[in-house]
């Protein structure tokens, strides 16, 4: 099987614009939280959000630096932090086909969980007040979910395959996981892949808390909203923003010097056939997707030094999760360290499996494993665990786990290693 | 009456992004201004809501250029 290898790294996050600036927030412990802007939040339960810095100040979000004022009309916000994240990740790589057939060996994989949800909700608008002849012709191209890949392969020029993965809140991991896959099956040599998200908007804040999903305890003190293993979590807080990585073929990667950030050594998928939101309670899927993981990567427990959790701080997810990770690795539990990083930015939804991906390779290439915000007060299952309270953690990590579950029961694990 | 193919211009060079300069009264949406078939009916749609004109689908599948628009709005506008 051909080996696939990460050479371009790329984000947004609510901790700002860029990989190299995201990891040295991320482990100085800062934190990307804040109470709601952009729109009222006023009735909503919860008022805080991961949202993008927004301005055109040191690593502050400006969308015009990415996508034309005339162009951003035509698409939801998803799609512009998306072709942000690939222009940063692609530029990182380096790689620039010059050929057709270099162009129709790169190919797009970026998903999303929700799409174009805000402009969903003034078409809406449009429709009920003014008529269907009022809506715009850019609001289906705007909000359809594939379009963050189609957009980016138009930009670019790459003409391989084009795809986008739907999951919601595994969405990234498993666009990288099949992406790379379609690396490994000479289907292309290059994939540009990731995840993106904009539903922080008052229908999606509004949708998620009536399933009672999000954060309500601490709308005064965003910062501490965001609290995974906590005994006082109470929900998830919503996020925004993309990850993107550019995936190679490892001999392609070599054949023209480029830098190599990581492996993808390791990708495993499973279904809960449970619920429709809440994880089945034995953590069985999480565990299986995991072990599957490992498996393809050839690896035992005691090699992963680092899990990137998706340790979403709701009460039960984060409880679910530590056990499938216990039972998993056993004794290997003494060496491990595991951290969730939504503490820092929040959930990210279809971007965060990417966003965490791009962590976890940071931790390998730095030798720092980022913090868990905001644990003050671990619960009790998390004794003897190193969650990485607070404060990030220097340690080499050979290889890291970053796990993403999703609504409807699915789960992906990605497992990446040191590339010597 | 010039009013009107200031406001069309306007439109025009508001939702292509183009520069003034380029909206001449010849100026061929597609051809000359870099439109595409979306972009000419979100223009349709903007010239509407200027003028408070109906523009039918027959109608507006002819209005190619800055000269159409302004032509069909002189002969259709009320105001």
């Amino acid at each position: 099987m051909r080996r696939v290898v990460v050479t371009g790294l790329g984000m947004v996050t609510p901790l700002g614009v860029g990989h190299a600036l995201n990891w040295e927030r991320l482990i100085s412990g800062n934190s990307g939280i804040r109470g709601i802007t952009g729109f009222d939040a006023s009735d909503l339960a919860s008022k805080v959000a991961g949202q993008l810095p927004r301005g055109t100040g040191d690593g502050e979000f400006n969308a015009d630096s990415f996508v034309s004022p005339k162009d951003q009309r035509k698409m939801d916000d998803f799609i512009v932090f998306a072709i942000a994240a690939a222009q940063e990740a692609i530029k990182d790589s380096g790689w620039t086909p010059q050929t057709d057939e270099e162009r129709e060996r790169t190919g797009v994989m970026v998903g999303s969980g929700i799409g174009g949800l805000p402009g969903i909700a003034d078409g809406a608008v449009t429709l009920h007040e003014k008529g269907p002849r009022r809506l715009s012709p850019f609001f289906i191209p705007g909000c359809l979910i594939n379009l963050a890949s189609g957009h980016i392969s138009i930009q670019h020029g790459f003409k391989g395959p084009n795809h986008a993965v739907v999951t919601a809140c595994s969405t990234g991991a498993h666009a990288i996981g099949d992406a790379a896959r379609l690396i490994m099956w000479d289907d292309a040599d290059v994939m540009v892949a990731g995840g993106t998200e904009a539903a922080v908007s008052r229908l999606g804040v509004g949708g998620f808390a009536a399933m009672r999903a999000l954060s309500t305890n601490f709308n005064d003190t965003p910062e501490k909203a965001s609290r995974p293993y906590d005994k006082d979590r109470d929900g998830f807080v919503i996020g925004e923003g993309a990850g993107v990585v550019v995936l190679e073929e490892l001999e392609h990667a070599k054949k023209r010097g480029a830098t190599i950030y990581a492996e993808v050594v390791g990708y495993g998928l499973s279904g809960d056939a449970y619920h429709i939101s809440a994880p089945a309670e034995d953590g069985n899927g999480g565990f299986r997707a995991m072990k599957g993981a490992l498996k393809r990567a050839g690896l035992n427990p005691s090699d992963i030094d680092y899990v990137n959790a998706h340790g979403t701080s709701t009460p039960l997810g984060d409880e679910i999760e530590l056990g499938a990770v216990k039972r998993l690795f056993g004794d290997a539990m003494d060496n491990l360290a595991m951290s969730s990083t939504k503490s820092a930015i929040g959930h990210l939804l279809g971007a965060a499996g990417a966003v965490e991906a791009i962590y976890s390779i940071k931790a390998i290439n730095h030798g720092i494993v980022p913090p868990t915000l905001n644990l003050d007060n671990p619960s009790e299952s998390c004794m003897g665990v190193n969650l990485v309270p607070k404060v990030a953690q220097e340690r080499r990590v050979r290889a890291a786990l970053s796990n993403s579950f999703g609504f409807g029961g699915t789960n992906a694990s990605l497992v990446f290693k040191e590339f010597a | 009456m010039s009013d009107i193919a200031e406001r069309v211009k306007k439109i025009v060079v508001d939702h292509l992004g183009v520069e003034e300069s380029k909206v001449v009264e010849n100026a061929s949406f597609i051809d000359d201004l870099g439109a595409d078939s979306l972009d000419t009916v979100e223009l349709v749609m903007a010239f509407e809501e200027e003028f408070g004109v109906e523009i039918p689908d027959d109608a507006a599948e002819k209005i190619l250029s800055v000269k159409d628009a302004i032509d069909f709005i002189k002969a259709n506008a009320a105001a």
